[in-house]
């Protein structure tokens, strides 16, 4: 995408008159051009304020000019004016880009033809560098880089390769080998990209599950989890059941027996003819209540008889949760970090959650 | 030359007095709101769990209240003073000034009881919304019509430049609101930018920057030329090197808005021409310190004994130091270290509390006893406590930014071997707090010293009353 013929001149005529002016106001101004000798009085006063017709100091000027000089060169060899490129062909990333779709082909064909685009430098450098670290992780099942104690490697030329963690007579890792810690690496993942919603502890919020109870709403095998990272989870959707209850009084009652089912003391007469209504809720959390999971429903329902909330467990949000319903979304990110360290982080998930082997 | 200035009947006093009076009152209340929000970020709980009171409603209203009610009425008493003076005439209109008076008040109340409300166009330092922005307008053509229509009838066969830089800023101030706030209208507190994405983003910069460089920078300058040499009773240094660094300062910084966005998505070449202007015009600007300081050629020694020189003279060491700074972090690979860092926030403190404050209080000492008659405050030494309470506050304050805002950048960018990054966003939050308790104490140090200024110049004030009634 470029500028029309108008606006690059427009860019390099304005951009040029700017720079030339300086050049001209400083130049015409080393020499005396006044009536009146260097330093002394212009033979103006404003009450009481004379000028004094002193010279430009010299090392000022020369700063001037250097800039100056410096500011053209830059602008010839980076972009600047207006639709020229700038010799070094430098670009930050691909300009003018619309879509996802456009910068990765974009992105594929920088970096195969050695374009200087430097986010496609920076990424490409990175993934030959730490790519091989998460390969290795990635190619361990989730449950043995889990609990892994650290994973050793060397450098095979450029790149890291996989090693056997040896000591040297020390008792330390011998010069040039790499140590990492799965369960650390995931960990860093973790806070950099998963606390923003489950917090740094993992323990949840309000509408963000905690991760280390034993409480899953898509399942918590290594293999679930890792799904629930890589393609998200779109909540079914807990449907606004006011009005098909019957209004207030049903809402209030199916409260009643859901916290029942959680062991909650409740008033009885109305725990009883929540009962009846609570059929609507069996599609999803089962006629047992506990939810997809152990019901064998992929609906991501949660399990209401363990007395773990996700939206908050009292009466009033109880009752809040049925009137108006429930939606959470967690978010794909195979596109985002890719399926390596998704399998990092999944490992940390599982072993947050398990915290014994 | 002499120091005594009697009172020129001719000249309007009146409406210079009401925004002197304002700028103090305002600098306080400005300042106290900085200190609170300053507080908050050490301890949240001190928003009381308010909406009025959170931090995001009343940075908004810190900002507008030191840059648009302390700074602006500074910039409007001292610009009707010197202009005035310095074109030997009355004010072209005594209505219209007083009118920009009552406008710009209105203007700032406006702004004091919506932005605790929460009404905002999310613009930064252009946040009120359109009807207050139709205010704006108004009341600033009226000002563009009484100074230059003042300049225009001047008794004197030149214009001064401290009237070059004044105008220079009216003008040009002008045209960036205008051009930033153009806005549609959806509810009468409500409106959305007629730009989007990227051009919304350079729009808002190209605004943001230029209040910085013309509200904040040339009008300040206007004062400085007038107050500097007056103060020390020299003449201004270079007559050429005015001419040379008004020209270069005012076409250079219409240009530097770019480097407000850095690695966004800008297009290359304009984040390119942004950061080139903005280091060129660390020239002129040094241009405009040099001038200032070299006219104290001769009478340094008056540093000794005058406090108000003190303020004049160290406000021009802030100015130089961060317009050095600023095209420093313009440059594109210092900018990815500064950007969003706690460092900008000391930049921008270090030219409004260093420079701006400073020349501003300094010309008030020397304006206000004036206006009343007299030839100086009531009590000097009070100008001195203001002086070391206002410096000691300063350096605090930028000093604990620099050092957390280059610990944040150089914590977000840490890498461990295994290429994952070794910080989390909280724990440079963590790190932070020690200096955001430097950076409260500051500003701590900054009120206390405009206490004692409300307090002397409540003094002057009472004094010239007695003597007159007597």
């Amino acid at each position: 995408m470029v500028m029309t013929e108008f606006w690059h001149w427009w860019v390099i005529i304005l951009t040029s008159i700017s720079i030339i002016g300086c050049f001209w106001i400083i130049t015409i101004n080393l020499t005396n051009y006044t009536h009146v000798g260097e330093g002394e009085s212009m033979g103006h006063e404003f009450d009481g304020i004379e000028e004094l017709n002193n010279p430009l100091p010299k090392w000022w000027t020369y700063m001037f000019y250097f800039i100056l000089v410096w500011s053209i060169g830059y602008l010839i060899i980076m972009p600047g004016m207006g639709n020229w490129e700038g010799l070094s062909g430098w670009k930050s990333s691909h300009q003018g880009i619309v879509s996802l779709d456009e910068s990765r082909t974009l992105s594929a064909k920088s970096i195969a033809e050695g374009e200087f685009v430097q986010l496609d430098q920076e990424i490409k450098r990175a993934d030959e560098i730490y790519g091989p670290l998460f390969k290795s992780m990635a190619d361990k099942p989730i449950l043995d880089l889990a609990y892994s104690d650290g994973l050793c490697f060397e450098k095979n030329g450029e790149v890291y390769a996989e090693t056997a963690c040896v000591e040297d007579a020390d008792g330390k890792r011998p010069q040039g080998m790499l140590e990492i810690e799965p369960f650390k690496v995931g960990q860093r993942l973790f806070l950099q990209n998963c606390a923003l919603c489950h917090g740094s502890d993992a323990r949840g919020s309000t509408g963000f599950p905690d991760l280390t109870d034993s409480d899953w709403l898509y399942g918590g095998t290594p293999e679930k989890i890792k799904e629930t990272l890589m393609h998200g989870r779109v909540a079914t959707g807990m449907a606004a059941w006011g009005p098909a209850l019957g209004g207030e009084q049903g809402v209030k009652e199916v409260a009643q027996y859901v916290l029942k089912l959680a062991g909650r003391k409740v008033n009885d007469k109305m725990a009883e003819a929540g009962k009846a209504k609570f059929a609507l809720c069996a599609a999803c959390h089962g006629a047992n209540g506990k939810g997809g999971v152990a019901n064998g429903l992929a609906t991501g329902a949660p399990n209401l008889t363990d007395n773990i909330w996700l939206y908050g467990g009292s009466t009033h949000k109880v009752e809040e949760s049925i009137r108006n319903g429930r939606a959470g979304v967690m978010p794909a990110w195979k596109d985002v970090l890719g399926e390596d360290k998704v399998h990092v982080i999944s490992s940390y998930v599982y072993r947050i959650s398990h915290p014994n082997k | 030359m002499t120091t005594t200035t009697i009172a020129h009947p001719e000249y309007n006093y009146k409406v210079v007095k009401q925004f002197a009076l304002t700028t103090v009152f305002w600098g306080l209340i400005g300042m106290t709101v900085g200190v609170l929000i300053a507080a908050q970020l050490i301890w949240p709980a001190l928003n009381f769990e308010t909406p009025w009171l959170t931090f995001s409603r009343l940075r908004p209203l810190h900002t507008n209240a030191v840059i648009f009610a302390f700074g602006t009425s500074a910039l409007f008493a001292t610009s009707y003073y010197v202009v005035q003076r310095t074109c030997k005439v009355k004010l072209i209109s005594d209505k219209v000034a007083a009118f920009t008076f009552w406008g710009w008040q209105a203007v700032i109340v406006s702004a004091v009881i919506t932005l605790p409300m929460g009404l905002t166009t999310s613009k930064e330092y252009a946040e009120l919304e359109w009807p207050i922005d139709i205010l704006i307008t108004i009341v600033w053509l009226a000002y563009a019509y009484v100074f230059i229509g003042t300049v225009a009838i001047r008794k004197t066969s030149h214009i001064y430049v401290a009237n070059w830089f004044y105008a220079g800023f009216i003008i040009t101030v002008a045209v960036l609101h205008l051009v930033n706030s153009a806005a549609i209208p959806v509810t009468l507190f409500k409106s959305y930018s007629i730009y989007s994405g990227a051009v919304d983003a350079m729009v808002q910069w190209w605004y943001g920057h230029n209040a910085v460089g013309f509200l904040l920078t040339a009008g300040f300058l206007g004062m400085m030329y007038y107050f500097v040499p007056k103060q020390a009773e020299r003449p201004v240094y270079s007559y050429r090197l005015s001419v040379v660094h008004f020209w270069a300062l005012i076409s250079l910084y219409i240009w530097a808005g770019p480097h407000h966005l850095h690695y966004t998505a800008l297009p290359d070449w304009t984040q390119s021409l942004g950061m080139v202007m903005s280091v060129i015009l660390f020239i002129p600007s040094w241009g405009g310190m040099i001038n200032g300081i070299m006219t104290l050629s001769g009478a340094w020694h008056k540093l000794r004994t005058d406090p108000i020189l003190r303020f004049l003279i160290v406000s021009l060491s802030f100015y130089g130091m961060s317009t050095f700074e600023g095209p420093m972090m313009a440059i594109k690979s210092v900018n990815a270290l500064s950007h969003y860092t706690d460092w900008t926030i000391g930049h921008v403190h270090s030219g409004a509390l260093g420079w701006v404050a400073m020349v501003s209080i300094g010309a008030l000492y020397h304006v206000i006893p004036r206006l009343y008659g007299k030839t100086e405050m009531a009590d000097i030494k009070l100008i001195n406590t203001h002086f070391w309470l206002h410096t000691v506050g300063v350096v605090l304050y930028i000093v604990a930014m620099w050092i957390s805002g280059v610990m944040q950048g150089l914590m977000w960018r840490a890498v461990n071997s295994d290429g994952t990054l070794t910080y989390s966003f909280v724990q440079s939050l963590e790190a932070s707090y020690p200096f955001y308790f430097v950076r409260f104490l500051g500003g701590v140090f900054v009120v206390a010293g405009m206490l004692v200024m409300v307090y002397n110049v409540v003094k002057t004030v009472r004094e010239s009353k007695q003597v007159s009634a007597a």
